[in-house]
Formats: C-alpha cells, sequence, structure tokens
C-alpha cells in the first residue's frame, strides 16, 4: 500500500510541475469574465447560468485532464524508457498500475476542489452584487448546497474516464489512447440509446449487440445531474447512491483489465 | 545459492507489422553466476546483452527456459528489494531533481524519511553530482544521468547489481571512477553483473565473463582461459635502436613499424620470451619504451564469432 501512495504521490508531483494548475486560474478567469459580461447583459438570469456555465465548464476542464495526463499515465513511462528502473523496483505491476490511477485521482479530486471554491466565491459574489440570496426565477439559492451533488457526480465521471485512459495507456499509444478515451467518454453520453435500439432495428443479433454494446461500454449520462440541480429539481440519494457504487464497479472492472494487459507487456 | 541462474533462456520477437516474422533475440543462454562474482556479460551491439538483463529485470518474458536470481524466480518482489539495476542509457523523470528522484526510487524500498536523506545525499556524494542536486534531470547531460543512474542502482545495499553498459555516456575520469565504484561493491561481496562491449573493461574488473554473438553464448570462463585472449605474442617498443641493430636481429621479429627517428614498434613471437632480445637491445645501446601482450581485441574475436555464425 505504501508503494502505491509513493507512485500517486509522485504523479500529483508530475501533474503539478507540468502545469496543470493553470487551467484553474483559467476556470477562475473565465467564471469572473463571464460573470461581469452577463451583469451588464442578463435580465435577472445570471446566477443560474453561471451555475449552468460553471459545472459544465468543471466537467470539460476535468475531462480535458483525465484524458490527456491519463493517456500518458503508463505508456510516457514505456516511451521515454522510464519504466525501467521504476520497475526494478520493489513494486508490481499491479501497484504501479494503482499508484498511476489514485495519483491522477488525486490531481482531478484537487482540481475540483479548488474549481469549487472558485465556483461558489463567484456565486456568492454575483448574489452579494444583487442584493438577495434567493430569487423565486433561479429556482434554486444562489450558494445552493445541492450544486455539491452534481459536483460529486462530476468527479465520478471523472474517474470513469482516467480509467477508461489508464487502460487505453497500458497498451497503445497516446494518440490512439486519445481518440478511443474521447470516443468512449462522447458514447457514454448517448449510451442509453443502445438499451432501446431494438426499437429502432428488426434484426435481432444487432438488437442483442446493442444491448450487449450498452452494458459494456461506460453509462456516463445518468451520472449528469447538472441540468437538474441547475434548475433545482431534486436529485434522490438512492440515485447518487446508485451512480457510485456503479461507477466504483465499472472503475475496478477497468483497473483489473488494465493490470491484467499490463502484467502481461513486454518493455523492448 | 548461485546469484544468477539461467536455464536454456530464449527470447524470440515478433518483426514486422504486416506479415511478422520471428527475430530470435537470444537462444537458449544457460549461465551461472556466483555471489560476490563479478561477472562481464560481453559482445558486440545487438548481440543480446540488453535483451538478458531486461529477462532478468522481468520486463520482458522469456519465449522458453528460465531464470532465478538469488534463487528465486525473476519479478520476485522480495528479490527485488534486493538488485540493483541499471538500464542502458538510462532516462528518469525530467520534472525531478537528481534528490527527488532518489528519495522517490528510496521511499519505494521502504525506507524512512531520516534514512532516505541520510541514503540519498552519501550516494549523490559517491558518484560525484553533490552539487548538482537540486538541478532538475532535464538539464543534466548523458555522463550526469548515467552518473543518477548507476546511484540509483545502489541505492538499497543490493546484494546483486545489475549494470548495462556502465560506462557508456562517461568521460575518462567518469569511467574511471565507474571502475573504482564496481570495485568497492566487489569488496563489499556485491555481485555485479555488467555487460559491456568493451573487453579493458572486462579485463580491469572481472573475474569472469561470459561472451554473446549473435543472440547465443559462444563462450564463458575466466579471460585468461578463453582461448582467444590468450597471449599470442609480444609488442615491444624501444628507442635508440639503429638500423645496423635492427638488421642484425631481423630474423627474431616478427613483424617491424617505425614509430619515429630510431624508435620502432617490433612485434614479437610468444617464444622465447622478449627479455631475451631486449637484453641483447640493450647491450647495443637501445632503451625500452614499452613492452606489451599481444592478444586478440574483443572487435577482432566479436568479427570471427559472427563470421563463424553465418550460414555459409
Amino acid at each position: 500500500m505504501s508503494a502505491i501512495r509513493h507512485i500517486a504521490v509522485n504523479v500529483f508531483r508530475e501533474s503539478v510541475r507540468d502545469k496543470v494548475p493553470y487551467n484553474l486560474v483559467l476556470f477562475a478567469l473565465m467564471l469572473m469574465g463571464v460573470s461581469y459580461l452577463l451583469g451588464q447583459l442578463s435580465a435577472g438570469q445570471e446566477i443560474k447560468i453561471i451555475k449552468d456555465l460553471g459545472l459544465a465548464a468543471m466537467s470539460l476542464f476535468g475531462s480535458f485532464i483525465a484524458v490527456f495526463i491519463g493517456i500518458g499515465l503508463v505508456s510516457k513511462e514505456v516511451e521515454r524508457r522510464s519504466i525501467y528502473a521504476l520497475l526494478a523496483k520493489p513494486i508490481s505491476r499491479r501497484q504501479l498500475v494503482m499508484g498511476k490511477y489514485l495519483g491522477l485521482v488525486l490531481t482531478l479530486l484537487v482540481n475540483i476542489a479548488v474549481m469549487t471554491v472558485a465556483f461558489y466565491t463567484v456565486l456568492g459574489v454575483m448574489a452579494w452584487m444583487d442584493g438577495s440570496w434567493f430569487r423565486p426565477h433561479w429556482g434554486a439559492s444562489a450558494l445552493d448546497p445541492a450544486l455539491l451533488k452534481a459536483i460529486a457526480m462530476i468527479g465520478l465521471q471523472l474517474m470513469i474516464v482516467t480509467a477508461v485512459a489508464l487502460l487505453f495507456s497500458t497498451f497503445s499509444s497516446p494518440m490512439l489512447a486519445a481518440g478511443l478515451t474521447f470516443g468512449l467518454y462522447i458514447i457514454g453520453h448517448f449510451n442509453a440509446d443502445l438499451k432501446n435500439f431494438e426499437a429502432v432495428v428488426d434484426s435481432r443479433p444487432i438488437a442483442y449487440l446493442a444491448r450487449a454494446m450498452y452494458y459494456l461500454l461506460p453509462n456516463l449520462a445518468p451520472l449528469d445531474v447538472k441540468a437538474q440541480v441547475v434548475h433545482g429539481v431534486h436529485v434522490p440519494a438512492g440515485l447518487l447512491l446508485f451512480n457510485t457504487a456503479y461507477a466504483l464497479v465499472y472503475i475496478a472492472a477497468l483497473l483489473v483489465v488494465a493490470t491484467f494487459i499490463f502484467a502481461r507487456r513486454d518493455f523492448k | 545459492m548461485l546469484a544468477i541462474e539461467t536455464d536454456s533462456l530464449s527470447k524470440s520477437f515478433a518483426v514486422g507489422f504486416w506479415r511478422p516474422r520471428s527475430y530470435r533475440a537470444l537462444e537458449g543462454l544457460t549461465l551461472a553466476v556466483e555471489q560476490g562474482e563479478t561477472f562481464g556479460f560481453l559482445g558486440p551491439n545487438g548481440a543480446g546483452k540488453t535483451t538478458t538483463l531486461k529477462l532478468l529485470m522481468q520486463l520482458i518474458y522469456p519465449t522458453s527456459g528460465r531464470a532465478e536470481v538469488l534463487g528465486r524466480p525473476v519479478g520476485d518482489v522480495g528479490v527485488k528489494r534486493r538488485i540493483g539495476y541499471l538500464p542502458e542509457s538510462p532516462y528518469f523523470y525530467d520534472y525531478l531533481t537528481a534528490e527527488e528522484l532518489l528519495s522517490y526510487f528510496a521511499s519505494l524500498f521502504g525506507y524512512a524519511a531520516a534514512d532516505r536523506r541520510r541514503r540519498v545525499s552519501a550516494l549523490l556524494d559517491e558518484v560525484g553530482i553533490a552539487a548538482e542536486r537540486r538541478l532538475p534531470l532535464r538539464k543534466f547531460s548523458k555522463g550526469m544521468l548515467q552518473r543518477v543512474g548507476i546511484a540509483q542502482a545502489i541505492l538499497n545495499d543490493p546484494d546483486v547489481v545489475f549494470l548495462d553498459e556502465p560506462m557508456s555516456g562517461l568521460d575518462p575520469l567518469g569511467r574511471r571512477e565507474v571502475r573504482n565504484l564496481i570495485l568497492r561493491l566487489r569488496d563489499r561481496g556485491c555481485t555485479v553483473f555488467f555487460s559491456s562491449h568493451v573487453l579493458a573493461d572486462a579485463e580491469a574488473l572481472c573475474s569472469r565473463v561470459a561472451i554473446l554473438a549473435q543472440g547465443k553464448l559462444v563462450a564463458t570462463g575466466r579471460m585468461s582461459e578463453i582461448h582467444a585472449f590468450q597471449v599470442r605474442g609480444w609488442d615491444l617498443v624501444v628507442g635508440g635502436l639503429s638500423p645496423d641493430t635492427l638488421h642484425k636481429h631481423a630474423g627474431r621479429i616478427t613483424k617491424v613499424a617505425r614509430v619515429a627517428e630510431n624508435q620502432y614498434a617490433l612485434e614479437l613471437p610468444l617464444n622465447p620470451t622478449p627479455d631475451l632480445l631486449l637484453t641483447d637491445l640493450m647491450t647495443e645501446g637501445a632503451y625500452l619504451i614499452s613492452l606489451n601482450p599481444l592478444r586478440e581485441t574483443l572487435e577482432d574475436y566479436f568479427v570471427a564469432q559472427v563470421q563463424k555464425q553465418r550460414p555459409r
């Protein structure tokens, strides 16, 4: 466990030195800029728009980090041959995969935490300037704690995307891994359509194939509760728990496959 | 218990994308290295040295055969605690400093923070990069990276250390320091297994060597026991030698090359011993500049072996 922790901390250090936190500055600047513009232009909807925009930006920025760092986690080590000295140390290949994954998850969580603080700060300032913490047409208060539910679900989505990127990183080049991960990320948001594919095709084999793909590919759409939260619609705890369990099981399966592939790989 | 043991170890790679064919990088390597030995693993480029080392580190898996280190299968985490490895032309994380890299690797061995600091500091001194300890590795030259590589290979006071071309990229001073380091490791009782294509390194350091050509073991034993490296004559360089004296003794000399005015390099047969001729020449006014045994070079040996392996 200690080896996994040390590897994870090193991944975190790498992302910090690779200037990943710069995206936080970009995020904060973007939120502040948009808030200023909305203050000039909007007709009382600015809080809602900022919530929408903030959550979308969090998801987008996080996805970029998850994909672009995730795909390099293992492949970069192999390409640059730094893995030779590392694997000669008293660690197993499984520990290396786990450490790499947890290191990137740590990076993402720190990112999300900082973005969350910036997000609430901007919302707070906007509400203070507006002179009210709640208006009926906002659907929810400016500093609605339910936003944290959407943020937590974004975190889970990113954890799945990271595991997907890591899986591809164990056997393919960074470019291919990036393409495949982005592909799965997009498919993951429209996965529900595969479930009902039999309603639009007559072929049974294709319907079965679509159903199999539905279970096999990541289903990210249910984890997207941004719209509900922004419009003040209640998100039940049961759904959050189910989503969490789904994400954890899916991540575990991806990591098992990644470890299986990585453990058998030759580093020429 | 042997430090390193391989039995019929072979490795093939698939070469080509559309129509892959099998390329045999190592064929049936059977080797036994005793604990405490300094063992030279010699061969020209492409002989299979790095492949063997990667198999011993389980960076690649064998096609057939088996390998053990310290009596356990390669890749055993318990064994990895007791070994060190310097890869060929090592590369490390360029965002870390030398100190941070060694500290990170030391943490993987489970050393506590205070012990890590002490150990890393001593190692940086030992490999001569203490002054650059806080410089990012991306600013390091090839030679400096090689020193970092050596430091990380001996970080855990290993019982067996594997060095892949340890002299590569080093200047003459660096090469001498690495030689001295290997001798210190040997004196500590550490088994040193190092690959090289430089005969002089093996001669200076090794108790035994194995020679590989085109993936096959072609010779193993002490350097002096390997027939090709036994003395086959003498190279005598003398000064103050007149052409008349040289002409007088021409029958005792195999080959003559003029070096400078009255200075000649003389190639002599193995017998009689060169002291007899040298005494005669000195009584006639000549003086000794140098006397060296003549051996086949490793390069000559490789060429001969490679030619022997080629299908006719």
